[in-house]
């Protein structure tokens, strides 16, 4: 038995003759939480929705190793409920109210009884500190609102791995901690998670190893203390340094 | 008071016949309504289809009817269906069989314009919830694309309301036929006539129209 959750073994991503992933690999071990940072372009949202299955790679292989399934992400089918995934863009669906968002995936796809998902839907709102906005519509809600249900609606499938793409990069400072809040107590719970994101103080709180990504390649795996004290790679610098403002003005 | 002629309304049974010439026109958009629009929708589905053939065929079909002025096609299908198939279509029926071709190319256009304007992450994150294709139509497409629709086509049912005053021209006596009628029986004791009966004819295609353009300004206003 392999001790990984997610095996992803040197996959290629074309868009027409431009390459976006190359030749990339990355073993994920179960409860890990691997924070993607990198330049913009650099393939790390296109890395998540490889794994989700919503990209189809050229070469290589994603296979995952999840309760009763392993082998090929591709052949995955309705498995893929498996691995959850929040996006950028307020994604909920804006014709239902937040319980039916919530409700819609585990009813139909999963077939799941109607009461107890209820049940658990308002227990998952009530974590996220939303339980009185069960009966409202997605466009009443701010922003940090909609993303910590997006959350919540992928949750509630019992996603075994979560995949966040830039969740908060839409969100101002304060909504994006309650969002940010969120995640972290999901890791400090032991799920599996790939989360891209531009927030560094974030990543370094949250992850075990932060990956830099650069070119369709992964430039630095490290612990998030040896990448943000000393990264090992130039070009790792080099990012940092754009965020520490310290450095530009002494 | 300048004379109308509004006193030919009261005159026998006037009145009721301009009813049931309204009734005559309502009942054509009706009939062509409840056909054309979910037959439309039907069209607009397959009209999002990547075929080369499919979008040929539409589009002819679409711009066809599009550049016809709507009195030939009333003239094509009734005097053509008695010059060349050699039935003799009631005026009604050709009035119907037009605004359903109409319609139907109409509503086709408007949904598929409604589906494509879904955006792309919908699609994504129910396929990313495990839905199947089917599903995500059913629960997340179908339904976002028939609110965009409500409007727009709440626009084309007014527009074939109105449009029913062609169908005169091929016999059929509707509201303005009625109203005419009564013009030139009263040419001689009312001859103000013809003001106060348009202007009740105007009024009637208002109180006709007016409802469903409420109807739709409350559920944009609820849906947006």
């Amino acid at each position: 038995m392999a001790d990984y959750i997610l095996n992803i073994r040197h996959i290629v991503k074309k868009y027409k003759e431009h390459v976006v992933l190359d030749d990339l690999s990355l073993e994920v071990e179960e409860g890990g939480v691997i924070v993607i940072i990198g330049p913009s372009g650099c393939g790390k949202s296109t890395l998540l929705r490889c794994i989700n299955g919503l990209e189809k790679i050229q070469s290589g292989s994603i296979s995952t190793n999840i309760q009763g399934y392993t082998g090929n992400i591709m052949d995955m089918g309705v498995s893929r409920q498996k691995i959850g995934m929040v996006f950028q863009s307020y994604d909920l669906f804006p014709h239902m109210d937040v319980l039916g968002n919530i409700m819609l995936a585990p009813v139909k796809v999963q077939k799941r009884e109607k009461d107890k998902v209820k049940k658990e839907a308002l227990a998952l709102l009530e974590r996220v500190g939303l339980e009185n906005k069960a009966k409202s519509y997605p466009r009443q809600l701010s922003g940090g609102q909609k993303q910590r249900v997006a959350i919540v609606r992928a949750l509630i499938m019992h996603p075994e791995i979560m995949l966040f793409d830039e969740v908060t990069a839409a969100l101002d400072p304060e909504m994006t901690r309650e969002v940010l809040d969120v995640i972290l107590s999901l890791a400090n719970q032991g799920k599996t998670m790939l989360i891209v994101t531009h927030e560094m103080k974030f990543a370094r709180a949250v992850a075990d190893r932060i990956i830099f990504m650069d070119e369709g390649k992964i430039i630095e795996s490290n612990t998030p203390e040896k990448f943000f004290e000393n990264p090992e790679t130039d070009r790792a610098k080099k990012f940092l340094n754009v965020f520490s403002f310290d450095n530009k003005i002494s | 008071m300048p004379d109308l002629g509004l006193e030919v309304l009261f005159k026998g049974s006037n009145m009721l016949r301009l009813l049931q010439g309204l009734w005559a026109a309502v009942e054509i958009s009706l009939v062509s309504i409840v056909t054309s629009f979910p037959l439309g929708i039907i069209l607009g589905i397959i009209m999002t289809k990547e075929n080369i053939l499919i979008k040929f065929l539409t589009k002819v079909y679409l711009e066809f009817i599009r550049i016809m002025p709507q009195l030939v096609l009333l003239f094509i299908v009734f005097f053509g269906s008695t010059k060349i198939l050699g039935i003799n279509l009631p005026g009604e029926t050709s009035a119907i069989i037009v605004f359903v071709l109409w319609g139907v190319a109409e509503m086709g256009d408007l949904t598929r314009s409604a589906i494509l304007s879904v955006p792309v992450h919908q699609y994504e994150s129910s396929k990313a919830l495990g839905l199947s294709k089917t599903q995500s139509y059913f629960y997340i497409i179908l339904p976002q694309t028939l609110r965009r629709l409500v409007p727009l086509s709440i626009n084309l049912v007014t527009r074939m309301v109105k449009t029913t005053s062609l169908v005169l021209m091929i016999g059929v006596v509707e509201v303005l036929k009625t109203g005419q009628q009564i013009i030139e029986a009263n040419r001689m004791t009312s001859p103000n006539a013809a003001f106060g009966v348009f202007l009740v004819i105007f009024i009637l295609y208002f109180l006709v129209c007016w409802p469903a353009s409420i109807a739709a300004r409350q559920l944009e206003k609820k849906w947006s």
